[in-house]
């Protein structure tokens, strides 16, 4: 079950919004902001990269009742800094390495010393790239949008005034 | 909704957790398969207190989403129900008869042996696992054993288990092929002891 965005605290919130982020980015740009953060902080393993599957929800149109999608592979794995700093990551696909960095990322951001570089030199920029790119494929997915409609032929599909007419037994 | 998981302080589990688990399986499967014999569950060096580190490797092997856990008294703190949550990802019940694994570590303490889940007669294997934290295996009472993967007589000692408790196993043991199973614990040794197997003090 999800939690609802507005019972989440702020911290939560914007926690949840970097998770996100972390797990959207592809394994190479992680990488390149990583390498180019030169941090090189020390860390210990609560859970080693570990490969499960997850079942994915959706929703018809995005409105109508969840169903069961089918399962997708996920990544995990959970670390502590020296200072005692959880990081967790959660990524889709079968990458230890990107779910390592999501994690130390993680970590980091929830840390006095680095929250607000790390936010600001990693999670804005890629946060802003990817809202490019999905806006860039909602408006190409839109240009090809076809809206149907059922034109009425004198007799209603809906009604069973017809065969009542005709005396059909319905039971 | 539970309180957060205290990460800071959370012990750490196996550190390789398929050869680990594969190994502490192994030793388990002995432990059952030969009753009364001392097996040696060591993969789990640093348990969170008061678990014992063979009940905290037997733990960290088989306990997952579908294992509803019961602690006792003793066991029932913040370090072990994180450890086991984190980890394992089990649920932790309140009441013994509800939960597949019970872990006592104060046995003076502990519920009657037919508190615990005793499975039915379609389903004997819904009954309980319960681990007992026992003082010693080379002092105290002398246990004989008698039955399933035991040759003729298998005799071993048992310090720090109440006086019922032996009375409760034979009861348990009449209860074939319903009654629990019992896992002894003391430091990373274990016995064990399953349903189909008679006692003798």
């Amino acid at each position: 079950m999800v939690t609802p965005a507005n019972k989440l605290s702020p911290e939560q919130a914007r926690r949840r919004a970097w998770m996100a982020t972390l797990a959207k980015a592809t394994e190479v740009e992680l990488e390149e902001v990583w390498t180019g953060l030169r941090l090189d902080p020390d860390y210990t393993w609560l859970r080693r990269p570990e490969f499960g599957s997850t079942l994915i929800r959706a929703r018809a149109g995005g409105t109508g009742n969840p169903f069961n999608l089918g399962e997708a592979t996920l990544t995990r794995c959970a670390l502590r800094l020296a200072d005692g700093t959880a990081g967790y990551g959660y990524v889709l696909g079968r990458s230890a390495r990107h779910a390592e960095l999501a994690a130390l990322f993680d970590a980091l951001l929830q840390t006095r010393e680095h929250g607000d570089l790390v936010g600001n030199d990693v999670i804005a920029p890629l946060a802003a790239g990817q809202a490019k790119r999905h806006h860039e494929e909602s408006r190409r997915a839109n240009a090809t949008k076809v809206d149907f409609l059922a034109m009425a032929r004198g007799v209603s599909l809906t009604s069973n005034v017809a065969n009542e007419d005709k005396g059909y037994d319905k039971s | 909704m539970s309180v957060a998981i205290d990460t800071a302080h959370l012990k750490h589990g196996f550190e390789n957790a398929v050869l680990d688990s594969q190994a502490i399986f192994r030793a388990a499967l002995n432990a059952f398969s030969f009753p009364g014999k001392v097996q040696v569950l060591d993969r789990m060096p640093d348990p969170p207190p008061p678990l014992a580190p063979a009940t905290a490797a037997f733990m960290l092997m088989i306990a997952d989403l579908d294992t509803p856990v019961w602690l006792d008294e003793g066991a029932d703190t913040k370090p072990v129900q994180d450890f086991l949550r984190f980890h394992c990802g089990c649920p932790l019940v309140h009441e013994p008869d509800e939960a597949a694994i019970a872990i006592v570590v104060d046995p003076s303490q502990a519920p009657r042996l037919g508190m615990f889940a005793q499975g039915d007669e379609l389903y004997p294997d819904r009954s309980a696992t319960v681990i007992f934290q026992v003082s010693s295996f080379t002092q105290g009472y002398s246990v004989t054993a008698r039955g399933p993967g035991v040759k003729e007589s298998n005799l071993f000692q048992i310090d720090g288990l109440p006086d019922w408790f032996w009375r409760d196993w034979t009861a348990n043991y009449a209860c074939y092929p319903l009654g629990i199973d019992v896992l002894l614990t003391c430091g990373a040794e274990a016995i064990g002891l399953p349903r189909s197997i008679h006692l003798e003090t």
